[in-house]
């Protein structure tokens, strides 16, 4: 059945794959039907889909350097796709995104658009020249063009510490979500999270976490579309919910109007004993907030997002994996076409849901509804026993308002198919969803830095005669305990899953995007700018955080630019130093703008040997 | 004009085209959200539809249409990659 190459088989194999998978569902189906339990269900779901990535992670086991760290060149452009959706789709956009517009509506969204636009600066800019140039990091491409040691140094800290500020909160989501499915405390859940991102990667490097995350977007995106699809048809909303849904965003309109939108003060909150964390719904959902300072605050947002995308190393490193440089940019299309799948979705999913709790006519709306009976609900229950959902009766009318009604915002994908009264065997796939979204960044970031550190640091600069079986066994090593200690920190919830992923973006335009772009499509930067720009890029940036931050110095905003933008500060700095360093400084030698030069032709032998 | 010089000139052109039209939907519309937000389209307000789908569309579409475009130009001035160039 599987002749020639495994290359040529791909759309076969995942092809049987998802068959496999959808039939898994129909079985839990039946087996629902039967009077198999909940939690039963949650475990098959979730130990299910984890032991199928772990299989490919084995079979994809290598001791070759360039399967190792670029998966041998050789990933169509479709498949990368797939690998790269699912490399960038985080617990974050999984978990926490529909909850936020949920939450915020429209101002919120203006992640959706920074977190997509960014691609169309990967692919114009970036992708394809560094693919030509044929590096196996991202501090590869900065240690060559630039020259020197202390160039690729520095990159590796502004990589190691955006990825290690991202991949902690992808720890805690797989912790979240292992402890809830498998009925285990959230400790526990972190570490077997984490052991099951390992057996990932472990033994195939690159080579394995592509192919495992082909897979782990597939059971995503079916895990994400399903719900929707299923609310939206069983309601009468609309066959295709993200083009029938106007009206529904109108009726949300209205019911705003009908019961008003209060902001709690923050005493009354406190008083009540709302657990941290929990809000309530206080912005319009589609209405968009008038002035120019919120406009500002939109797009400085965007700006932070979409710059950002295009600097974090573990989505760059995917187009190193493609055959040919006119591959990687299509890759990037491909990559953003997947996304968008999940993307678009987002809202669709948070008014259907805000509508199930909200609507008065609809068997599942509790806002309205006497609060005792309302605390009779199964689902409201067990929520709110594990402080995920509150009441507070701020009126003391025994009737729930909307602002007395509260969430957490990273629960609202969770909570829905229960909400909307779907079967349990729904609640288990968008588990094994959240889990493989989780996985698949968190296995990318790793990834990320301990190739970097592996190559660039431990080969290039301490010991560049290295053998290959060294080399590789380093890299295991470090793949180990960087995950070890993402756990570690995970495990003492420091900040919220979406404040540390933003604050990754910021980090990576600080110290990268300029010393990234400059190098290709400027001559004259040069060695000295690039460093001068990096380290003052981010460490400007850092300061700013510090200062802004409401945790550590806490002082007002600059412009609106809060502890989510900072990376405006950083990246601008590091933009002026970078430009007026390298002017001052003698233009760079006659082999290095070659090497540009060729950088910037397509066709050709690629700068960096195949074995490097 | 050396043939790689044109080719790079060409190819810079493309990327500023490219990057307008990117500016156009991940800034200039959401400039006016709130005087776009009164139209709409589909029955959504148009501002919050640009926002769930309009841009990120558009954003993908343009990254096709980009490659393919590059691709020309590649070809154009014999730049095309063949098998086993690396």
């Amino acid at each position: 059945m599987f002749k020639g190459k495994f290359i040529d088989n791909l759309p076969k194999i995942y092809g049987l794959y998802t068959g496999g998978f959808l039939v898994f569902i129909i079985l839990m189906a039946i087996a629902e039907q039967a009077g198999m339990t909940a939690k039963t269900i949650g475990i098959l779901f979730v130990a299910f889909t984890v032991c199928i990535y772990a299989i490919i992670g084995y079979l994809s086991r290598t001791v070759q350097v360039d399967a190792y760290y670029v998966a041998g060149r050789q990933v169509p452009t479709v498949f990368n796709g797939m690998a790269t959706a699912a490399d960038w789709m985080s617990g974050a956009s999984f978990v926490a995104m529909a909850g936020g517009i949920y939450f915020g509506g429209y101002t919120y969204m203006a992640f959706l658009i920074g977190w997509t636009g960014g691609y169309v600066l990967v692919s114009s800019l970036l992708a394809p020249y560094l693919r030509k140039f044929g590096c196996y990091t991202v501090p590869d491409f900065i240690g060559t063009r630039y020259g020197g040691n202390l160039a690729r140094f520095c990159a590796v800290v502004v990589l190691a510490l955006a990825s290690f500020t991202y991949v902690t909160a992808q720890i805690n989501a797989t912790g979240t979500i292992a402890s809830r499915a498998l009925g285990i405390p959230f400790e526990l859940g972190v570490w077997v999270g984490l052991v099951s991102i390992l057996l990932c990667s472990m033994l195939g490097g690159m080579r394995a976490v592509t192919w495992t995350q082909v897979a782990q977007y597939i059971v995503l995106i079916i895990a994400y579309l399903i719900p929707i699809f299923w609310m939206s048809n069983k309601n009468g909303m609309g066959f295709f919910p993200h083009f029938m849904l106007g009206e529904e965003v109108a009726r949300l309109g209205e019911l705003e109007a009908q019961f008003g939108l209060v902001k709690n003060a923050a005493a009354d909150v406190k008083a009540a004993g709302v657990p941290g964390g929990l809000k309530s719904i206080a912005l319009p959902h589609a209405g968009v907030p008038d002035g120019a300072m919120a406009a500002w605050k939109f797009i400085s947002l965007v700006i932070c997002m979409m710059v950002g995308t295009a600097s974090l190393p573990h989505i760059l490193m995917r187009y190193f994996t493609t055959p040919s440089v006119k591959a990687a940019r299509k890759s990037v299309a491909w990559s953003l076409f997947f996304i968008a799948l999940l993307y678009t979705s987002a809202p669709m999913l948070a008014t259907l849901s805000k509508l199930q709790l909200m609507d008065p006519n609809l068997a599942t709306g509790i806002i309205g509804k006497p609060i005792a009976d309302v605390m009779q609900i199964e689902w409201v229950n067990s929520w709110m026993n594990v402080k995920q959902a509150f009441i507070a009766d701020f009126n003391g009318d025994g009737v729930l308002q909307l602002n007395e009604w509260f969430m957490r915002g990273d629960v609202v994908v969770l909570a829905t198919p229960e909400v909307a009264g779907l079967p349990y065997v729904i609640s288990g796939l968008v588990a094994a969803g959240g889990m493989a979204a989780a996985m698949s960044t968190a296995d990318g970031l790793i990834l990320a830095i301990a190739n970097a550190l592996s190559h660039d640091v431990y080969y290039k600069i301490i010991d560049p005669k290295a053998d290959v079986r060294k080399r590789l066994l380093v890299a295991r090593a470090l793949l180990v305990i960087i995950g070890a200690a993402g756990a570690y920190i995970a495990s003492m919830r420091i900040t919220s899953i979406l404040g540390a992923v933003a604050w990754a973006f910021d980090f990576a335009m600080s110290g990268l995007f300029f010393p990234l772009i400059l190098g290709v499509w400027w001559k004259r930067a040069t060695r000295q700018g690039a460093i001068a720009g990096m380290i003052t890029g981010l460490a400007s940036g850092t300061a700013y955080l510090i200062y802004v931050y409401p945790k550590f110095m806490g002082n007002p905003a600059w412009l609106g630019i809060d502890h989510l933008r900072f990376g405006i500060i950083g990246a601008s700095v590091c933009l002026v130093v970078m430009v007026v360093v390298s002017l001052m400084t003698p233009e760079p030698d006659s082999a290095t703008q070659k090497m540009v030069d060729e950088v910037r032709v397509p066709s050709g032998k690629t700068i960096l040997g195949k074995q490097h | 004009m050396s043939n790689k010089e044109k080719h790079w000139e060409k190819t810079k052109g493309l990327m500023i085209l490219t990057l307008a039209i990117w500016f156009f939907f991940g800034y200039v519309v959401f400039m006016f959200g709130s005087s776009l937000n009164t139209a709409s389209f589909l029955g959504y307000p148009l501002a919050y539809y640009m926002c769930a789908q309009g841009s990120i569309i558009a954003f993908v579409i343009l990254i096709f249409w980009f490659a393919n475009r590059q691709e020309k130009i590649d070809e154009e001035f014999g730049f095309t990659e063949r098998e086993g160039d690396d």
